[in-house]
This record gives structure tokens, C-alpha cells and sequence, in this order.
């Protein structure tokens, strides 16, 4: 038993959850990803086989929509850079298609080592998301200073100021009594 | 060498079918417009081109149908005589030396007509030529029907022809009709004739192949012959006799032990040596067949002498059977070596054997010593090979172990598992947090988890995880929000000339508008500049004086005092100025819509009917198409 991947979206499909199509073609062994040895050992399913997690992702399928170009889907995600893709920690889960004989001591280590694996991959996935997330915000600051330098006077009248200079200066010049008695002849 | 593949010979149509393709030929592939103003040496060329064009066409097919049946002096005269036996030699001369005659007949027309078209003086003397030049064409055609007829049945037949070979290896069965000849065909080659149990099932000539040391060989099924003179031999039995006396084959005479053909072996070895002339030269096996039913031993004495006697000149004869297939094989070798043998010799003996002898060489080598060198066999095989032969004690399985419990027996197929005993019992986990284990298990998880941890304190210490989001100092908060306010200011600035433009007004451009001081003082003040009480925007305009009227004022005039021009026309229906203002009004909003829309109005030129009836109905005559 495992855990498929759907095939649009690669979403976790688990045993017993969505559904299975396979492609008439009579290719047993090819190098699909998510083909099924299994589904053809017990099943006598000679073909390509696709997992889907849910009947959205069937129907784009039947459809023949591309997942590259599907925005919601993993596979257009790390086509369009949006998420980590080249990266030692994603280099641990891997489809082997080697036999290795079960050995308890081995299977205690990888799953111990899975649970520091992810820890890493979320760190550096969240890392990744963070860095990608920065050059919107840095452009964001470029378009407030300079909206700031250009339309200032939209908030702010230019001449405000020197209105209020002017103000100033003749609260400063009222005091000299001279000046007073000079206006008033 | 002509070939032997009589399939490819066109069709030979009939009288009337070849008149027709030709006439209708030269009336497409010819020019058909002449006028008799035309010059007449025009006139003159076309009609030649026309009965010379007919002329070529006929000459064309008759040569082609002439070329296309095989000469009897040029092919094989097995071939030869066989059309000679099917179609009648003479016959067959004479169809296609007529067809000859006819093409020389009509090139000679042909020419006579083209001679006398040089001398029409006129349209319809050079088309009179044409016809009577053609006619006499298709008149000559037309009398060869009968030969075209013979000639199109000979071809169909000629077609349907096996296609033998007569310089291979072949084989060849003759005997009397319903002695299983054809039987045997079937049973060593792969054709399919068919096998009735009546005489002459077989009428013609059949053919079948087969491999034999890795050679093609073709056997050659006879029509059965009887025992009677050659002149009085049917068309079926001659085909046979034609194919004994041409063919260089091994002769197999298939002789009916039995005598249920209706023919005594006496009368078989009888025709037998009628006909052992045609066998001169030939290698030559009798056989005998039907041996399922009376075997050899069986045979009466009188006939068992007969066949004796013709042993002893040295003609095998082999017993066999049809149906239960036994001596076929052995007949079959016997025949086709006897003929490669002969075949050989008599390349042996021929002028060109001495440009291949003198290429051939075998060599034998002599040999080095006398020590034995036989074929290796490992150890490992002779032991398999041995214990192979011994019974060794057999191993106790599941199934066995199944049997003797019965109901107590469980399956457990765990542990027969190549692990560990104490792993035996595990239950392996497969998924943990959503993952599939099986795509981490890797013999070297360790060193390479080791590795990225590495790479990871590495990182942690080049600081590529500091966060420098959260450091934004005042100044910029400050600036970002005086951003956001310009941008509310930006939005209600939008907001309200879209409110503005949406008004059912004329737009004026802000140049031509009058600014009033009011608004002019408030807009400035809410900018921060008080204008100056005395600034240019005060100032008026002057007015410049009015003329005085030089001429005096008329005041004793009695005259109109409107003005005697025409109202204009909006004002001329309503009298009631208030009213007039109103319909203007309306008749301003009515038009609005339109002029939005681009539309049509009232003010456009109309076209109300594009085709008016009254001027396009009736007949013409003399006179104007505008008006009627």
C-alpha cells in the first residue's frame, strides 16, 4: 500500500481515495512516475496508469488540460518558479524501483531521518517563499516614494507653507512699536 | 526470349467498342471550331490533322494488340504447340495477320485521303474528304469484328494459363484419367486442385510448387490420357501429350493398382508403352498407387509379371498411396533426384560447363595426428545429468504440510520469508506523515542526512535565514502612509469628474470656460495662496464706444416695422414664444440619444425606398431608364 500522487495536481491520493485510470496503450513497464506495478501485478491492468485525488482533477484530465498551465496545480507552481524545486532536501523521497529486503534497524533510521528531512525542507521552503515574496515588496516601497515625491501636492498645498512663513513673520514684526506708530501716520 | 507470362496482354475490344474509342478520341483531341471564312489552307490543315490523327490512333492499337500476343515462332514450343492444341494454329495466324492487313489498309486510305485534302477547294469539300476518309477507316475496322472477338477469347484464356516454367526443374504426372495424379499434386505441393471421383476432373494443365533441398521444383499436373491413337486424342488429352513431349521433366506415370479408374493394369502398362516414346530422355518412375486398397503382394500373378518385366528395363516403380500418404516422400526424392542427376550430366556434357569447372575446388584436408578431440562437456552438467537419472528424495511442501493438518492449517507465508527470525513477525510500516517510506529507504540515508545537515549549519552561519523584513525604520512608514492618502485623494479626484462627464451637458474645454472670481479665491485659498486683492484676474475688460449712428433717426417713418423677410422655419408653426422654446427643447433631447449613438437623425439624408418599383417594373422601349 501507498500513497499515489494525483496526476493533475499531485495532491497525496491515499488507498482507497479517488480514482484510477488507465491508458490503453499495453505499455507495462514504462518509465511513467506514477505507474502502478502493483495495479498491473494484481489487476492484470496492462497501461499507463493515472491517479486522480478528486473528480475536478479526472475531469481536467479528460479534458486534456496541461498541469503546467493549470494555475492551481503543483505542477504549474514549480514550473513557474513559485515554489522550491532544486534542492538537496527534496533529493530524500524518491520512487526506487530496487527491492531492498526489510531490515528493522534501517527502517528505524529512515524514519527518523524523514522527520528531520521535512523539518529542513519546510525551513527552506518557507525560506524560499520569504525571498520570493521580497522583490514584490521592494517594488511596492519604490512605488510609495515615488507617488510621495510626485503627487505631494495632491494632499499637501505647495504654497501651505509659505503662508504660514508669512504668518509667522508678521507675528514677529507686530512687537516693534516703531513700525506701529509708522503705520498708523 | 519471350516471357511466359501471358496476364499482361491488353484488353482487345470489339469491333464496334474500337470504332467508337477511336472516333471519339480524335473529336476530344482535336480542335472543332472551323469557319468557312477561315483561309483555306487552314481549313485544309485542320481536316488532315484530323483523318491523320484517326489514322495514328488505329495504327497504334493495332500495333500494340499485334505485339502483345505472343508469335509462335518466337516462344518456347511447348508454348507453341499448346496454343496450337487449345486455340488452333491457323486460326490464330490468321486473326492477327488480318489485323495486320487492316493496318496497312488503313494507313493506305489514310494517305490517299491526305493527298486528295490538299486539293479541297473549299470548307465543305475538305469536310465531305474527312468523312468519307474516316468512314472507310472504321469500315475496314468494322470488318475485323470476328478476329477481335477470337482474339479477346484467346487472351482471356491465355491469362488463365498456369504460368509453368519449361526450362526448370519440374515434375510431371501422367497416367490414365481418375489414377490420383492430381491427389498427389496436392499432397506435395501446397496447390489446391480439385479431386472428384470421375475421369477428367483434371481438364487442363495445373501447377503447383514445392522445396526440395532447398530448391524450387514445379510439379505439372496432367488431364488423364486414354489408350487410342494420336489423331483421335481430344483437346484435354493433347494438352497432356504437349507437356510430355516439351517439357525436359521427371515423368512420374502414376499407374492405379487397384483398378477402380475402370482400367486393368494391363491397359495401363499398355498406354504406357504407347507412349514411351515421349519419355526418351526422361527420368521415368512408375508409380503405383492406391496401395491401401490391394497391396502389391496382393496383385494378381499376370500383373505382377507386367510389372516385373518393366523393371527389369530400369523403371522404378514405387508403391504409394494417396490417402495414407505412404512412399510419397520417398517418390518425391527418388524423382527429383534422378532428375538433378540428369540435369547435371547434361550440364556436364554442354559447351559451358568448362567456365565453371575450373572455379570449383574442394578441399579435403588431410589430417594432423591421431589424438582424439571430443566435445567438452562441464562437470557440472555431467552431475546434473546424473542425478537427473537417480530419484533423489523429494522436498516436503506447503501443499504437503496443508494435506496433513486439514482444517488446523494455517497459512503463513511470512514465515517462509528470506529474513531475520525476529524480523519474520514484524508488520512493516508503509506510511508515516503522509509519506511512503519506501521512497526514503536508502542503504546510505545516514551519510547523506549527515551531509545535508551540513549544508544546512553552513547556511544558518552565512545568515541565509536573518530575516531584514522587519527592519523598516520610521521615515518610510511615514512615507508609505502619505502614499496610501494621495492615493484616497487620487481615487475621490476620479470619483468625482466621473460624476462630472456623466452630466447631459456639452463638454467645454476648462480654456474656454469662464472662471468666476468666487471659485477662483476659494480653489487658491484652499491651496494656501491668498490671492492679491488687486491681481491681474480683477480686471475687466473694456469696452470700446459705441459708434454714434451717423445717419438721423427715421422716427416719422410709416413703414413695416418687422422685418419683411421669411420666419424662419422653426419659428414659423408656433406663434406662442414660450411654446416654440418648448418644442425646441424637445426636439434638442429627442435628437440626443441619436447623436450619442452616431445614429441617424432627422437632419440626414434619407433614402427611403432604393428601388423604387414604378422604375424598375415593365418593358423598356426607346427613351431615359431614370423616369417612366
Amino acid at each position: 500500500m501507498r500513497i499515489e500522487k494525483c496526476y493533475f495536481c499531485s495532491a497525496p491520493v491515499y488507498p482507497g481515495h479517488g480514482m484510477m485510470f488507465i491508458r490503453n496503450d499495453s505499455k507495462v513497464c514504462c518509465g511513467f512516475q506514477y505507474f502502478s506495478m502493483k495495479a498491473v501485478r494484481e489487476q492484470g491492468k496492462k497501461g499507463t496508469s493515472f491517479r486522480f485525488c478528486r473528480s475536478k482533477c479526472h475531469k481536467a484530465f479528460l479534458k486534456k488540460k496541461n498541469p503546467r498551465k493549470v494555475r492551481w496545480t503543483k505542477a504549474f507552481r514549480k514550473a513557474a518558479g513559485k515554489e522550491l524545486t532544486v534542492d538537496n532536501a527534496l533529493e530524500f523521497e524518491k520512487r526506487r524501483n530496487i527491492p531492498i529486503k526489510y531490515d528493522r534497524e534501517m527502517w528505524k533510521k529512515t524514519i527518523l531521518a524523514m522527520a528531520r528531512v521535512e523539518d529542513i525542507r519546510k525551513r527552506r521552503h518557507d525560506q524560499f517563499i520569504i525571498n520570493r515574496l521580497n522583490k514584490g515588496r521592494a517594488l511596492r516601497k519604490q512605488r510609495d516614494i515615488k507617488e510621495v515625491k510626485e503627487s505631494i501636492h495632491l494632499i499637501r498645498p505647495p504654497a501651505a507653507d509659505l503662508k504660514k512663513k508669512k504668518a509667522e513673520a508678521v507675528v514677529q514684526v507686530i512687537p516693534d512699536s516703531e513700525d506701529v506708530e509708522m503705520l498708523e501716520n | 526470349m519471350a516471357s511466359y507470362n501471358f496476364k499482361k496482354i491488353i484488353v482487345v475490344p470489339s469491333a464496334k467498342d474500337f470504332v467508337d474509342v477511336i472516333l471519339s478520341k480524335t473529336q476530344r483531341k482535336t480542335p472543332t471550331v472551323i469557319h468557312k471564312h477561315y483561309k483555306i489552307t487552314r481549313i485544309r490543315q485542320f481536316y488532315m490533322r484530323k483523318v491523320k490523327y484517326t489514322q495514328q490512333n488505329y495504327h497504334d492499337k493495332l500495333t500494340q494488340i499485334l505485339n502483345d500476343f505472343p508469335k509462335l515462332d518466337d516462344i518456347h514450343p511447348f508454348y507453341a504447340d499448346l496454343i496450337n492444341v487449345l486455340y488452333d494454329k491457323d486460326h490464330y495466324k490468321l486473326a492477327l495477320g488480318q489485323l495486320n492487313t487492316a493496318r496497312h489498309l488503313i494507313d493506305n486510305v489514310a494517305r490517299d485521303y491526305v493527298r486528295l485534302l490538299k486539293y479541297g477547294d473549299s470548307l465543305y469539300r475538305c469536310k465531305q474528304l474527312k468523312r468519307a476518309a474516316l468512314g472507310r477507316m472504321c469500315t475496314i475496322m468494322k470488318r475485323q469484328g470476328q478476329s477481335l472477338e477470337y482474339l479477346e477469347q484467346v487472351r482471356q484464356h491465355l491469362a488463365r494459363l498456369p504460368s509453368i516454367d519449361p526450362n526448370t526443374r519440374t515434375l510431371l504426372l501422367c497416367g490414365f484419367p481418375n489414377v490420383g495424379k492430381s491427389s498427389f499434386l496436392n499432397k506435395v505441393t501446397r496447390a489446391d486442385v480439385e479431386v472428384e471421383p470421375y475421369a477428367f476432373t483434371t481438364k487442363s494443365l495445373f501447377i503447383g510448387h514445392m522445396d526440395y533441398r532447398y530448391l524450387r521444383w514445379q510439379v505439372v499436373d496432367t488431364p488423364g490420357i486414354l489408350d487410342h491413337p494420336l489423331e483421335e486424342r481430344n483437346t484435354i488429352e493433347m494438352q497432356a501429350i504437349t507437356a510430355l513431349a516439351h517439357l525436359r521433366a521427371a515423368v512420374l506415370y502414376v499407374l492405379d493398382v487397384s483398378e477402380q479408374c475402370g482400367h486393368s493394369i494391363e491397359e495401363q502398362i499398355q498406354l504406357f508403352k504407347n507412349i514411351r516414346p515421349l519419355f526418351s530422355n526422361k527420368p521415368l518412375i512408375i508409380a503405383a498407387n492406391k496401395i491401401d486398397i490391394i497391396s502389391m503382394d496382393e496383385l494378381r500373378d499376370e500383373s505382377k509379371e507386367e510389372l516385373k518385366k518393366l523393371e527389369a528395363e530400369d523403371v522404378p516403380i514405387i508403391p504409394i498411396s494417396t490417402v495414407t500418404e505412404d512412399g510419397i516422400v520417398k517418390l518425391k526424392m527418388e524423382a527429383c533426384d534422378r532428375l538433378l542427376a540428369q540435369r547435371v550430366d547434361m550440364k556436364m556434357k554442354g559447351p559451358k560447363v568448362n567456365d565453371v569447372i575450373n572455379r570449383l575446388h574442394i578441399a579435403q584436408p588431410t589430417q594432423r595426428d591421431t589424438k582424439a578431440r571430443p566435445p567438452f562437456i562441464p562437470e557440472a552438467v555431467k552431475m546434473r545429468k546424473q542425478a537427473m537419472e537417480v530419484e533423489s528424495e523429494k522436498k516436503k511442501l506447503l501443499r504437503h504440510k496443508a494435506e496433513e493438518e486439514g482444517d488446523d492449517y494455517i497459512l503463513e507465508l511470512h514465515k517462509e520469508w528470506m529474513l531475520p527470525e525476529e524480523y519474520k513477525t514484524d508488520i512493516i510500516p508503509e506510511i508515516w506523515m503522509g509519506r511512503n517510506i519506501a521512497d526514503f529507504v536508502d542503504p546510505d540515508i545516514e551519510s547523506k542526512l549527515l551531509a545535508l545537515e551540513e549544508e544546512e549549519k553552513l547556511r544558518e552561519e552565512a545568515g541565509f535565514y536573518d530575516d531584514d523584513v522587519s527592519s523598516e525604520d520610521e521615515e518610510m512608514a511615514e512615507i508609505r502612509s502619505l502614499a496610501r492618502q494621495i492615493r484616497d485623494k487620487k481615487a475621490l479626484i476620479i470619483k468625482a469628474r466621473r460624476e462630472k462627464s456623466s452630466m447631459n451637458a456639452p463638454q467645454v474645454p476648462r480654456k474656454a470656460k469662464a472662471v468666476k472670481r468666487k471659485s477662483f479665491e476659494t480653489e487658491m485659498n484652499s491651496l494656501g495662496i491668498e490671492p492679491t486683492a488687486d491681481g491681474h484676474y480683477t480686471q475687466v475688460r473694456g469696452r470700446s464706444r459705441t459708434p454714434v449712428a451717423r445717419k438721423r433717426q427715421r422716427v416719422d417713418s410709416t413703414g413695416r416695422a418687422t422685418s419683411s423677410m421669411r420666419t424662419p422655419r422653426d419659428e414659423s408653426g408656433i406663434r406662442d414664444p414660450e411654446k416654440r422654446k418648448q418644442a425646441r427643447d424637445l426636439s434638442k433631447k429627442v435628437q440626443r440619444k441619436m447623436n450619442q449613438h452616431a445614429r441617424k437623425g432627422e437632419g440626414d439624408r434619407t433614402i427611403l425606398s432604393r428601388k423604387p418599383k414604378h422604375l424598375f417594373t415593365g418593358k423598356r422601349k426607346m427613351g431615359k431608364t431614370d423616369r417612366r
